[in-house]
């Protein structure tokens, strides 16, 4: 399987604070990787750097095959972001969201025509396509949102808590279009504070303070701490890190 | 009252952690005041003129020496199209071309040589003043200058004794002697600063508590929208008064606009005049959610009004009548009066108390209709 | 005692009708969630119950008040935490809870006191002086939740203040609610994560502005009508597609697994024969005890259907 995300000891700094710290994965083609970590861990200016949004201060990192220093440009055209903050512009309906996207990556009229079609069949959207996005309910929003960022079929999907605040029923119909994805060969690179989606994911890391402390298949790292979920675990793992950082 | 303060209190940290805006609230009034007093100035001087003497008289040399020699008028470009003025004026060498026919001298020496004043028969003599009338103020002021000139000509010329026959208008100017414009606009500037903070910067504290959604914690704690509102108004208030307190500074020292007036008096109808442009701010952001809108709402609400339809510029009554019933509820209006009246006549309050009641009614139908607003806009 | 007590509240935004016909009550030192999907009305019934939304019909009672009549009576009592907590991110940690205990009438003294209380608890103390926009999203959770207590209210008014926070402070927040509850305080949290409605005294589900179930939470698993089986096979979209087919079950990808969902009346081995034509060996089908969330899902699809 070819690497869709390489990281080497990959090291963001602010000033005297350092966001991300040497962090080094590997992800491979079609895989569904999960990226954990509490507030503040450094998930999303660690993903801003993958999707050529920030320049590393130190380390080397390839997405897609390309270099997240030098071709930031190319990386944007293969990969797709959705945020936590959706970016939607809502006084625009969802169609003319998905127009614009699809516009944005200079696809063909046509084109950009079957693909809203296609993808509101896909995702329940086709009775909304016409509704301004801010009067959307919040599911449906980060449907259309999860629609503009796969648009232009990129290989590589990052997802930045795309499911904060949305009620389990969506949750779930969430993820099963990102395994449909998956199953098609796009690799998901996801953040999320829900640990039952979590291990949906093939492989976890997790995030604290800067630093990957822990990376895995879930069930393998449940069976290596000896708790009963991905929850447990998580919260032990982290609570015990800071009880360590308080000592110091 | 004790919670009043403790908003007030948080409503002036506010402003002072947020150094971008404290210095737009400064920094705009002094460039506004700058940018008035300098760039747009309505004193007319230096008006470039060509002449074309035909006469070449020591008569036309000295009514050429008088029109450059007064303030109004100075020398344009050397090299003139002798035989077209239009061409002067189309390229922009001079604002206006005098034209000095033949018979200037001949028409001096008759004027000279007049013997009785019973047969004061003066040859017809005309000159001429082409000027260019894309700067309209401009070509009425180079009219009425040259008229003064030449009048002044035809006296000094006159034997002594004799007088121009007709009716004379003896002209005095009061208040603003040398008619300069800095006096004029410095008191209705600081009214349209004063109007544009104030609204602006309250309708944004509140949008902002909107949109946070503190302002929703807020009225489910124990304090009234009149708490809120009057807690929000105070620092403003301060702030308001300062801005007025700079720009006026300005007027005087630096524009030299004279301040006749009570000071106490204009401070008075200044803080009822701020607390009248706060109403209109908080009745803004009682219809706006966003910080946003409440911006470009607070401006064409109030900026344009004051400007436009408050006298500061162009006079009510010359203002179509639909236009003029409108002034009334602008509350620069009354205030620029007021200033005005303060600073450049020295007005008392026997001849302000109108403008002022005016002002109070306004300032306490917008509290209570932003007040009741309020209470409802939270949905 | 019924701290809270809502009787057949309505409320339209003109043809939409938000909530209908809703009944709520909540004794002393009580902890109640309510659960429900997006739209469902949970904002609405919390405002109007916090007085910011007029209501169309129904009675609401807080702490023995009319909220119409003797609203400010219930102000002092009443701590309400909208959605998006709301904190003024220019200002620090304590000018924040400063604030507050201004606004409810507090002196200097007794809110030093209130103060220590409050850090003990949310650990809040050593970022004092830091600005409450600087603070994790965690922490801001727990100021915001501070700034509500400063007062001691009796009736607490949580609007999903977890969402968006990782799971250690989540657990440190639930923690707190307990504390707060053995304290003496009513407690109404809604929440869109069902591990949190388990840990409830009560739970509520709300839908399209009614009112599905209630009741305690281990007890609401009675509603659910399914058997669930855990079937350990790569859940490929051909596999799904061909379980899906079987008649009276209902399949479900659940990360590297599948969840079956059966009639319960029936047994799960008449299925087998099915299922190993699809290469699923009896083996590797375990059945598993259902959780609240499966209730949920079930309940909003029947629902809807």
């Amino acid at each position: 399987m070819p690497d869709a995300v390489t990281i080497e000891k990959l090291t963001k700094k602010f000033g005297d604070f350092t966001a991300v710290d040497q962090i080094s994965l590997t992800v491979g083609e079609g895989e569904v990787f999960g990226f954990l970590g509490a507030n503040g861990a450094g998930k999303t200016t660690a993903i801003r750097m993958l999707c050529g949004l920030l320049l590393p201060t130190s380390g080397n990192g390839t997405v897609g095959g390309f270099d997240i220093y030098r071709d930031n440009e190319k990386i944007k055209k293969s990969i797709g972001y959705m945020s936590q903050k959706f970016s939607l512009y809502g006084d625009l309906t969802a169609y003319e969201n998905l127009w614009f996207y699809g516009s944005v990556y200079q696809l063909k009229k046509k084109v950009i025509k079957d693909r809203i079609n296609q993808l509101s069949e896909e995702l329940g959207l086709k009775e909304f396509l016409h509704r301004q996005a801010e009067k959307l309910p919040l599911g449906w929003r980060q449907r259309l949102a999860l629609a503009a960022s796969v648009l232009h079929r990129p290989k590589i999907l990052f997802l930045d808590e795309p499911t904060g605040g949305v009620d389990p029923i969506f949750r779930r119909r969430f993820w099963e279009m990102l395994y449909e994805l998956a199953d098609k060969g796009t690799t998901l690179f996801v953040t999320t504070h829900y640990m039952d989606e979590a291990e949906y994911c093939h492989r976890i890391s997790i995030m604290h303070h800067g630093r990957i402390i822990e990376l895995g298949n879930p069930s393998d790292l449940i069976q290596k701490y000896q708790q009963p979920n991905l929850e447990e675990l998580f919260v032990q793992l982290i609570s015990n890190r800071s009880r360590e950082a308080a000592d110091v | 009252m004790y919670k009043i303060k403790f908003i007030a209190l948080k409503e002036l940290r506010h402003i002072m952690r947020d150094p971008r805006s404290l210095v737009i609230a400064i920094l705009m009034p002094i460039l506004m005041t700058l940018l008035y007093g300098y760039a747009i100035n309505l004193d007319i001087k230096n008006i470039k003129l060509a002449v074309i003497d035909f006469d070449k008289t020591s008569a036309s040399s000295d009514l050429i020496g008088r029109f450059y020699n007064s303030e109004y008028f100075s020398k344009a470009t050397d090299q003139v199209y002798i035989d077209d003025p239009e061409m002067i004026l189309k390229k922009g060498q001079a604002n206006a071309v005098l034209i000095i026919g033949p018979g200037l001298g001949e028409a001096i020496q008759k004027l000279k040589n007049i013997q009785n004043p019973a047969n004061l028969m003066i040859d017809k003599y005309e000159l001429g003043l082409t000027v260019d009338g894309a700067d309209a103020n401009m070509a009425a002021a180079a009219g009425s200058y040259s008229s003064i000139i030449v009048t002044q000509v035809i006296k000094d010329n006159l034997p002594p004794g004799f007088e121009l026959p007709g009716i004379r208008i003896s002209r005095q100017v009061f208040y603003n002697p040398d008619l300069k414009s800095s006096h004029f606009f410095v008191p209705g500037l600081i009214a349209v600063i004063l109007m544009m903070i104030s609204a602006l910067l309250t309708s944004v504290t509140i949008a902002r508590e909107k949109e946070t959604g503190t302002m929703e914690q807020l009225l489910t704690t124990p304090i009234t929208p009149r708490q809120i509102i009057i807690a929000k108004m105070l620092p403003y208030i301060g702030l308001a008064i300062l801005d007025g307190i700079i720009v006026l500074g300005f007027g005087v020292f630096h524009f030299g606009v004279p301040f006749i007036g009570s000071t106490l008096l204009l401070f008075v109808f200044g803080v009822i005049y701020v607390i009248t442009a706060l109403a209109i701010g908080i009745l803004i952001s009682t219809m706006v959610k966003t910080q946003l809108l409440a911006m470009m709402g607070a401006m064409i609400v109030t900026v344009l009004p004051a400007v436009m339809l408050s006298g500061f510029i162009f006079e009510i009554k010359n203002m179509p009548m639909i236009l003029q019933i409108i002034t009334h509820i602008v509350p620069a209006r009354y205030f620029i009066l007021i200033i005005r009246g303060i600073m450049l006549k020295g007005s008392s309050i026997e001849l302000l108390w109108v403008e002022g009641l005016f002002l109070i009614l306004l300032t306490i139908v917008l509290l209570a209709v932003a007040t009741r607003r309020f209470k409802l806009g939270v949905d | 005692m019924n701290l809270v007590k809502i009787n057949n509240l309505d409320k339209s935004y003109g043809q939409l009708k938000a909530v209908s016909d809703f009944c709520l009550s909540a004794d002393q030192g009580e902890l109640l969630a309510v659960a429900g999907p997006d739209g469902a009305g949970k904002t609405t019934i919390f405002r109007t119950v916090c007085g910011l939304l007029e209501y169309n019909n129904g009675t609401i009672n807080l702490a023995g008040f009319d909220i119409d009549k003797e609203f400010d009576k219930i102000k002092p009592l009443l701590g309400y935490m909208p959605q998006n907590f709301s904190l003024y991110p220019d200002l620090s940690v304590e000018e924040n809870l400063y604030f507050y205990a201004g606004l409810f009438g507090m002196k200097k003294n007794e809110y030093e006191q209130k103060k220590e209380r409050l850090y003990q608890f949310s650990g809040l103390g050593p970022f004092a002086k830091r600005r409450a926009g600087k603070l994790s999203g965690g922490m801001k959770q727990k100021l915001a939740l501070s700034c509500n207590l400063i007062h001691d209210p009796k009736i607490l008014i949580l609007d999903e203040p977890t969402t968006g926070v990782d799971p250690v402070s989540r657990r440190q927040f639930w923690d707190i609610l307990k504390k707060l509850k053995q304290d003496g305080s009513t407690i109404i949290v809604s929440t869109p994560y069902m591990d949190e409605v388990a840990l409830a005294d009560r739970a509520i589900f709300v839908h399209n502005g009614q009112k599905l179930i209630e009741g305690k939470p281990d007890e609401l698993l009675s509603h659910f009508n399914s058997a669930i089986y855990k079937i350990k096979a790569v859940p490929s979209s051909e596999v799904m597609t061909r379980l899906n087919q079987i008649e009276g079950v209902i399949s479900r990808r659940f990360g590297s697994s599948i969840h079956l969902y059966t009639d319960p009346q029936q047994k799960i081995e008449v299925h087998y024969n099915r299922l190993s034509q699809l290469g699923i060996s009896s083996e590797s089908i375990a059945p598993i005890k259902p959780e609240l969330e499966d209730l949920f899902i079930q309940l909003m699809e029947k629902s809807d259907a």
